[in-house]
């Protein structure tokens, strides 16, 4: 009983000491990279994404521009959207035309083969398509999320700092933006400008999504605005926007970021949906989404047509949230990291040492 | 009170009367509704353009013209409501009121259940956090957030639907089954009720042997072809509901409670034989509200009898009670009608159905098959739908109870003694519960816009399908009318969320 009690004790030292021993002589980022750094599966979905992106990007190349005139830097990957090989039909199974040349059992035929993805219906290689859609997909999000955290902060900033009628207006439009459904406005907006190419349908969507993030922003200026070093700053002489912008922006940037990164996920899979239903990106370009609706139905005869642009949409998307997961915890102050054992004994150790 | 709705009220049409502004202006500038006929070299295109100019009023500015729809929309206050002509000369308004029901009952149950379901798993893995529990649901979660529903509605159709089909044409349990569902029944219990290492293996194997068992039992007794509870185990389950919500609602150590809990079990036994009188092929809604209403009244009788003091708390835990089992008594004559109904020929043992909204080629007036119809019917979109909501309220829920269980207020009730129960379901849950109705009127819009897909993909003729139609053919009213009807529902929820939330917490105070 009395050892137990002790033990309750030790922790309890032992825990506080390690917490203020880890931030001691760091700055706030300091401290925020080095909790991300530690947060294991965001660290995983990190390099994960960055070589996705770097994979899909130097593979089918980059393409400025829809229709024959884009501008076109070439990839790795011998096949490009537009080349229309021969379907395949030898080496596959009876009456499948376009089957996967994909193996990764080691021996005969090991590697990626000639269309490691299969072939569409008319030949196109479904790897060069997939490429193509992931990097649609992942330039939307990028486009979507930028826009989106710049008119959110920018609005959530100015609504939070000035109160008010400015205020009110502001809110009372976001509130206005927040109740029309994001598919209904997307699919309007994409059916109108899906074929000016996937960058103007991120940049008009991008106008629509910024909406939660201007909640969250301005709630975390109305309380910070309140604080002494707000203060501080105007007594100085400090203009509005240079307390907005130097002051109180820094502090309020950990629920920007995360918030960003979360809109970022819900963007890939608004796109693909979007695409789905055919009002994103438009034939000839393809996007995974439209590969997806394409090719629904061949699941039962050719399944590899459906899994593939899906497990890429999850792999983004599921990267993306575990990058967001793993910056929130950073950047929470309140936030008690799980202390490991071997740290507790350690911690036990100096406990008993200084004692 | 009264002050507040209505101000609330009018902000809110404002803003439905600008969004409306909006929309109709983006859509009307983003294009052409003729812009086919202009290019067309046809010999009466230009007469056709001038009919159809006309028509659709395409010489007015769309700002000015937008004044013309909602004359239309406001004469809902003389009592001429107008949402204006589809291109193919429709009424908008019936049109709308036609699809409505069915996205909204596609809509409410995956909702209330994605709800239920979110906060039920969201309360477990804040109360073990950062147990292999808690990590495993949030990876869940964090993979349903990633999952695109068309997606998932294709793998539900072929896995769920045709594999399930498949399985009743020679309905034999195999062996990996068994052991697959005994693994994750075990890690699921497990899982849930935590502990000392010792005991979590205990949990584990009980859970992984009765589940396993469970399921060999039911595949051996052919329970899958002909299902049925049977009185016996409306009782047993009757009494596992009387514990576990007294356990929830007022803690088992309230005798009284239990007992009264219990009095309800026993009846809903009883009256099992009587009732089965009453559930004949002519049931039909009015019946069941009354005798839910009914249910209602006598376990609420119950409460009030069994008990002296804390009187509405025991009412209340009776009276769920008796809804619950209630439904059980439901749910068994529907297991019973199951057998009759798949083997209907227009069923043909393939009751699982993958697209539609309901079988045209069964021909019966039975209450009890075209429930049974329905229900079918709803099934894979409402888990199609329900999967999108579900991992968020996860998360939501977790991080609101673990915010409010750092409070100062639950550590001073920890100190005054109170059990864990009282302290969870009491002090915490409430308090947790006020950010989640912000985010539940949000997340509707969200459904709203996942139901578009989700009848797409299921083939089911609702908003989803009026608003694609609207959109490819351009039709300007159409598009109005599906938005004004999803608007002011999104808007509505808002309503309601706000009400909610001055119910549970008393700081606000609303209309002073």
């Amino acid at each position: 009983m009395a050892k137990k009690k002790l033990e309750a004790e030790v922790l309890e030292h032992g825990e506080n000491a390690i917490e203020q021993q880890e931030t001691a002589g760091l700055s706030q980022s300091q401290i925020v990279l080095r909790r991300f750094v530690r947060h294991r599966a965001a660290m995983i979905s990190l390099f994960m994404l960055v070589a996705v992106i770097l994979f899909v990007f130097t593979a089918s190349g980059l393409r400025f521009g829809a229709g024959r005139d884009a501008f076109v830097v070439p990839g790795w990957w011998h096949y490009s959207i537009t080349d229309m090989p021969d379907l395949e039909y030898e080496k596959c199974p009876e009456g499948i035309i376009g089957c996967p040349s994909l193996n990764l059992i080691p021996g005969k035929g090991f590697g990626l083969g000639d269309h490691p993805f299969g072939q569409d219906d008319i030949g196109r290689d479904y790897f060069a398509l997939t490429m193509r859609g992931a990097e649609q997909s992942i330039m939307i999000m990028f486009v979507i999320g930028i826009i989106a955290a710049v008119i959110g902060t920018v609005v959530g900033a100015v609504s939070g700092y000035f109160r008010g009628w400015v205020d009110s207006l502001l809110m009372r439009f976001t509130d206005l933006i927040i109740t029309i459904p994001t598919v209904i406005i997307g699919a309007v907006i994409g059916y109108r400008v899906g074929n000016l190419g996937v960058f103007f349908l991120g940049v008009y969507l991008g106008l629509f999504a910024w909406t939660g993030l201007a909640r969250l922003v301005r709630g975390e200026f109305l309380s910070l605005r309140e604080r002494e070093f707000v203060d501080a700053a105007r007594v100085a002489g400090a203009s509005n926007r240079r307390i907005i912008f130097k002051h109180i922006l820094p502090n309020a940037v950990g629920v920007i970021i995360v918030s960003v990164t979360l809109l970022m996920s819900g963007a890939i899979i608004l796109e693909s949906a979007l695409s789905y239903l055919g009002f994103g990106v438009v034939s000839p370009d393809v996007s995974l989404g439209s590969l997806i609706s394409q090719y629904q139905d061949s699941f039962t005869t050719r399944p590899w047509l459906f899994w593939w642009p899906g497990v890429i949409i999850i792999t983004i998307a599921l990267c993306i949230n575990f990058i967001g997961d793993g910056l929130r915890d950073a950047f929470d102050p309140r936030q008690r990291r799980r202390i490991s054992r071997k740290e507790r004994e350690q911690a036990k150790t100096v406990e008993k040492a200084t004692a | 009170m009264f002050g507040f709705i209505t101000r609330r009220i009018s902000v809110l049409l404002v803003i439905l009367l600008g969004s409306s502004f909006l929309i109709y202006n983006l859509e009307a500038l983003s294009g052409d509704p003729i812009e086919d006929l202009r290019l067309s070299k046809a010999p009466n295109a230009k007469h056709l353009i001038q009919v159809f100019t006309h028509e659709l009023q395409l010489d007015v500015p769309p700002p000015l013209r937008f004044f013309n729809w909602l004359k239309g929309v406001l004469g809902f206050f003389v009592g001429n409501f107008d949402l204006g002509l589809t291109r193919t000369h429709e009424h908008v308004g019936a049109m709308v009121g036609a699809a409505l029901p069915t996205t909204i009952r596609l809509v409410l149950g995956a909702t209330i259940l994605a709800i239920i379901l979110g906060i039920t798993v969201g309360i477990i893995t804040a109360l073990r956090q950062y147990s292999r529990f808690d990590y495993i649901m949030t990876f869940i979660a964090f993979l349903l957030f990633s999952l695109p529903v068309f997606w998932v509605a294709v793998l539900l159709k072929q896995y769920l639907a045709i594999g399930f089909n498949n399985f009743l044409a020679k309905p034999v349990v195999t062996l990996p089954w068994i052991l697959g569902i005994a693994l994750f029944g075990g890690l699921f219990w497990a899982g849930v009720l935590g502990g000392e290492r010792r005991q979590v293996w205990l949990k584990f194997g009980i859970g992984a042997l009765s589940s396993g068992f469970t399921i060999w039992l039911l595949g051996a007794l052919n329970w899958f072809v002909k299902p049925s509870l049977g009185p016996v185990m409306v009782l047993v389950l009757g009494i596992g509901i009387a514990f576990a919500i007294t356990q929830i609602s007022l803690g088992l150590s309230n005798r009284r409670g239990l007992y009264a809990a219990l009095g309800v079990a026993a009846l809903g036994f009883v009256v099992y034989f009587p009732i089965q009188t009453v559930l004949t092929p002519n049931f039909n809604l009015g019946l069941l509200l009354g005798l839910a209403a009914l249910t209602v009244l006598i376990s609420g009788a119950i409460g009030y009898f069994f008990t002296k003091v804390d009187r509405s708390a025991t009412i209340r835990t009776t009276v769920i009670t008796g809804v619950l089992i209630a439904g059980v008594i439901y749910v068994d004559k529907l297991m019973r009608t199951w057998h009759s109904y798949a083997s209907t020929d227009a069923v043909n043992m393939r009751p699982v159905p993958t697209v539609g909204q309901s079988n045209s080629l069964l021909e019966t007036h039975d209450y009890w098959f075209l429930t049974l119809d329905g229900l079918m019917h709803l099934f894979l979109p409402t888990m199609a739908l329900m999967i999108i909501s579900f991992a968020g309220y996860i998360r939501y829920a977790r991080g609101s109870l673990l915010e409010v269980m750092n409070q100062d207020y639950i550590r001073t009730a920890r100190a005054k003694g109170l059990s864990e129960r009282t302290l969870v379901m009491r002090h915490a849950f409430r308090n947790a519960l006020i950010p989640l109705t912000t985010i539940m009127a949000f997340d509707f819009a969200g459904v709203v816009g996942g139901a578009i897909i989700t009848e797409r993909v299921f083939g089911w003729v609702g908003m989803g399908t009026l608003f694609n139609t609207a959109i490819g053919g351009q039709d300007l009213n159409l598009l109005m009318g599906v938005f004004f009807v999803t608007g002011s529902m999104a808007l509505l929820a808002n309503l309601a969320a706000d009400l909610i939330y001055s119910a549970l917490d008393p700081r606000i105070r609303v209309g002073q």
